[in-house]
């Protein structure tokens, strides 16, 4: 894992290999703990839709516990796949189900920090706050 | 012998009329989209009366509410299930935000609070729904993170959506930014406040109790 501070922003890359292996309650742990340090976390790869859930449990769970914690901001990069060809989408698919989705970025921050993420299909914006 | 099949038809006949009859179909979607307001003018069309509040104010609705046995008829047809008004979905709560349409801290503090347990609430129950009817506010941007938590964690419980894209009648609304980020699902743009589009809507969710 490894920091890096760009203008008093704490960004925290967690590479794939690092939450491959991890069950559901280990990598959602992982996160909050990262952007309860007050970093935005960087993690290589998309969570699972249930596990995406489960982190808006913990995160809500723990504005209610955590003082000062309000919550999280969160958006998936994911690589352009509209234009591609069927051979393409078909390999860029049957990689993800067999090595998992590295391909793609999650971004999630303390909503004290990234105060907005926008998006839409050709870009992405971080609004720090 | 002619009695026990009789019995046995008898039973898979009431079995698939309690199953119809038995439908949840949930209301989901992010906070301030609309949930309540289509849920209250589905209610108030078919039973008479509202199943909640409306407000301004986001998070108005922080407990899952229920409306048993909604029974709907169009074009010859009746549908009667279980409507499930959930809280909306939210990664944030910031009780200072409340401030801002007047409330006073401590009940600012108190609508957090709250708001934070109904968003479990409405993950919770996710699990129980037999459809569900995502709603998006037409004049906000879909691509938002929570929206695309919800129709995943949809898809991959092999629960059918329908989207409706809500408030039609204002001026930012614009269904095609709806129907290009999500376009394998079916969707129906309507004004609950107006009640405009309000019977094509109804076609689609006899579409969607099909799915179900």
């Amino acid at each position: 894992m490894s920091d890096k501070k760009i203008k008093g922003v704490s960004l925290q890359v967690v590479p794939f290999a690092e939450i491959e292996k991890l069950s559901i309650s280990e990598r959602v742990k992982k996160i909050l703990n990262i952007v309860l340090g007050n970093k935005i976390a960087l993690v290589q790869g998309r969570l699972r839709p249930e596990e995406e859930a489960r982190l808006i449990e913990d995160t809500m769970a723990m504005v209610d516990h955590i003082k000062g914690f309000k919550g999280i901001e969160l958006a998936v990069i994911e690589p352009n796949m509209k234009e591609k060809g069927f051979f393409d989408k078909f390999k860029f698919n049957l990689a993800k189900s067999l090595v998992g989705d590295s391909t793609s970025l999650t971004v999630i921050g303390p909503s004290s920090v990234v105060k907005e993420i926008r998006k839409d299909p050709k870009k992405i914006e971080l609004m720090l706050g | 012998m002619f009695s026990a099949i009789k019995r046995f038809s008898r039973n898979i006949i009431k079995s698939l009329f309690k199953k119809r009859e038995n439908i949840k179909i949930g209301f989901y979607g992010p906070p301030n989209a609309g949930k309540t307001s289509l849920a209250n003018r589905i209610c108030k069309d078919w039973t008479g009366e509202e199943i909640g509040m409306v407000s301004k104010v986001p998070h108005e609705t922080r407990n899952v509410q229920f409306k048993e046995k909604v029974e709907i008829k169009h074009k010859g047809k009746t549908l009667t299930f279980k409507l499930v008004d959930t809280p909306g979905i939210a990664t944030k709560i910031d009780y200072e935000e409340f401030l801002n349409f007047g409330l006073k801290k401590d009940e600012a503090k108190k609508r957090a609070k709250e708001a934070t347990q109904g968003i479990i609430e409405s993950i919770q129950w996710l699990d129980d729904m037999d459809a569900v009817v995502v709603v998006l506010d037409a004049a906000e941007n879909p691509y938002s993170q929570v929206n695309i938590t919800i129709i995943g964690n949809l898809v991959a419980r092999k629960i059918p959506v329908l989207i409706v894209g809500n408030k039609i009648d204002l001026k930012k609304a614009d269904l095609s930014k709806i129907e290009a980020a999500f376009p394998d699902y079916d969707l129906v743009g309507i004004s609950a406040k107006d009640g405009l589009n309000i019977e094509e809507f109804y076609e689609s969710l006899f579409k969607l109790a099909k799915k179900a």
